[in-house]
């Protein structure tokens, strides 16, 4: 189980988050939504450790999460990522297993044999000698989607992964969370979208500074919440 | 035309600039290839005149000089980092008023701590290669192969860390360590310099040649191979050029880099303004002789996608 307990976060004397307090059960697709400025990608820094929190518990499996890093894959969003670096498709993927290869130490057969492997589950296995700058939006996407299947990890965190992807993309993306929850994998994306792409999730966090709502997609997007968390009701937020 | 290489190379303060040349070259296109995939060109600019501040403590203390510029440097950094994290003044405001600062203390330094008025502030601003002593060849080829060796085998964790810092900090790299590790590299790549190509221009060291190397290139190691290749020749050409023109010499390695930057700016097959320029030519005779072409290339791409 992923609880998460009192998790606050200042920023520069402002609440960036407050008390926000939710348990996940292993094996689910999560969802979290809410307003610009609602501290979606705050809660996810903050749960990692990336950012400092005033106050707050974050636990996977009954051990603190910042202290079980190797589990976790993490893809921030794309415009933190400088998309004209010098590097290949391949050694981008490769960064998944950077930190179990160890210091002084190159890659091996296994970790090279990952990469491969999720660069052909993504589709992007033909284009893994192209530099990352030439590739389409959908494409750097599906390779930072490869860097995080070929980290092997049981806890995965992908922040706005629909954004400036194109439609066989968001295919491939929804089709690969769906496998990866049945393998029992634990899954929260931060969903800018709040029309149909919310049907794939199995619950939903709501958040607003604080979280608003928890629960499947028709407890958690109702008037009331949207009112509460947009400041304006259902019909004027998907207007 | 070979005399005119061999001749200068019997003077052994010529000797003196080649070995330095080289080895500068490799120095800085190593390190200033970090600088160009983490925007830290400014801050090098900023840290490579704040070194100032601490050339004149260190002569009175009785350090080396370059002791104190590597002090003073690393300083800025932290009071810079200091004002951009703790307050809402903006990243160029900070390096401007650092800089000046520094600057400003050092200056002031040099005219007011006793005996402090005897280090050659023209020196120190434009340095010459050309004057160079063997104990600062033997110090810049200690730095270079610590340096080489270092990023060796810390390649991997600074690729992830320069490429994706969020990603790499989530995956429990000390991201601040490798951070701070860049910022004395730079510092003491600028300080080793310093004597070649002085404060004012040391900047145009570690970028140029890395810079030129970004246009022609795909990847970061290759981007430090061609680099230094482009790196040594321009101190070498430079070197050459300031003794037969009696020309200033870090001036001289600083246009001639500045001049490879530009033809790969012209002429690189990826990225170079007339290389595009012919490339859409080309094209647009294709599509006069073969108005299908169009719809040919445009299958190619869905397909790729």
């Amino acid at each position: 189980m992923l609880e998460v307990q009192n998790l606050s976060v200042n920023y520069r004397g402002n609440r960036a988050l407050q008390d926000v307090s939710f348990f996940i059960p292993l094996g689910q697709l999560v969802g979290i939504i809410g307003p610009n400025g609602a501290g979606k990608s705050t809660l996810v820094e903050a749960m990692l450790n990336l950012i400092p929190a005033t106050q707050g518990t974050v636990r996977f499996k009954g051990r603190a999460l910042k202290n079980q890093l190797l589990k976790t894959s993490y893809v921030s969003q794309r415009s933190l990522v400088d998309w004209d670096y010098p590097i290949t498709v391949w050694n981008v993927v490769m960064m998944a297993q950077t930190v179990q290869a160890g210091l002084f130490r190159g890659f091996n057969r296994q970790a090279r044999h990952l990469a491969g492997a999720a660069l052909e589950r993504v589709g992007m296995y033909e284009l893994r000698d192209r530099p990352i700058g030439e590739l389409s939006g959908g494409q750097q996407q599906r390779v930072f989607l490869a860097r995080a299947l070929a980290k092997e990890a049981e806890f995965l965190i992908f922040d706005e992964p629909f954004t400036a992807v194109d439609r066989k993309t968001e295919d491939i993306i929804f089709e690969i969370f769906q496998e990866l929850r049945a393998e029992g994998k634990t899954l929260m994306v931060i969903n800018h979208d709040l029309g149909d792409s919310l049907a794939i999730y199995d619950q939903l966090l709501l958040l607003n500074k604080r979280l608003i709502a928890q629960g499947p997609r028709h407890e958690v997007v109702t008037s009331d919440n949207l009112e509460r968390a947009y400041g304006r009701g259902l019909a004027r937020v998907f207007a | 035309m070979l005399d005119l290489i061999i001749e200068p190379l019997s003077l052994s303060f010529m000797q003196r600039a080649l070995m330095l040349g080289i080895f500068l070259g490799v120095l800085c296109a190593v390190v200033g290839s970090y600088m160009i995939v983490q925007r830290m060109g400014m801050l090098a600019h900023a840290i490579s005149h704040s070194v100032m501040a601490g050339l004149p403590i260190a002569y009175v203390v009785g350090l080396a000089l370059s002791f104190g510029a590597l002090v003073s440097g690393v300083l800025s950094a932290l009071v810079l980092y200091l004002i951009e994290s703790r307050s809402r003044v903006k990243t160029d405001t900070a390096m401007a008023l650092i800089l000046t600062s520094f600057v400003a203390i050092g200056v002031t330094l040099v005219s007011v701590l006793p005996g402090a008025n005897r280090i050659d502030l023209i020196h120190i601003l434009f340095g010459n290669i050309l004057g160079v002593t063997m104990t600062e060849v033997w110090w810049t080829l200690a730095v270079t192969v610590i340096g080489v060796i270092l990023v060796r085998l810390f390649f991997k964790e600074l690729l992830f860390y320069t490429f994706d810092p969020k990603g790499a900090q989530a995956s429990g790299l000390p991201v601040r360590w490798y951070n701070a590790a860049l910022i004395v590299a730079m510092t003491v790549t600028i300080v080793v310099c310093l004597p070649t190509v002085g404060a004012l221009l040391v900047v145009a060291l570690l970028v140029a040649p890395a810079a030129t190397a970004y246009l022609l290139v795909k990847e970061l190691h290759q981007m430090m191979w061609v680099g230094s290749i482009i790196g040594a020749l321009s101190s070498v050409i430079g070197m050459y050029l300031s003794y037969y023109l009696d020309a200033p010499s870090g001036a001289s390695i600083v246009l001639v880099s500045f001049c490879f930057f530009c033809l790969a700016f012209l002429f690189s097959p990826s990225d170079g303004l007339l290389s595009n320029f012919w490339t859409q030519r080309k094209r647009s005779r294709l599509v006069d002789q073969d108005p299908q072409f169009i719809d040919q290339e445009s299958r190619l791409v869905d397909q790729e996608y």
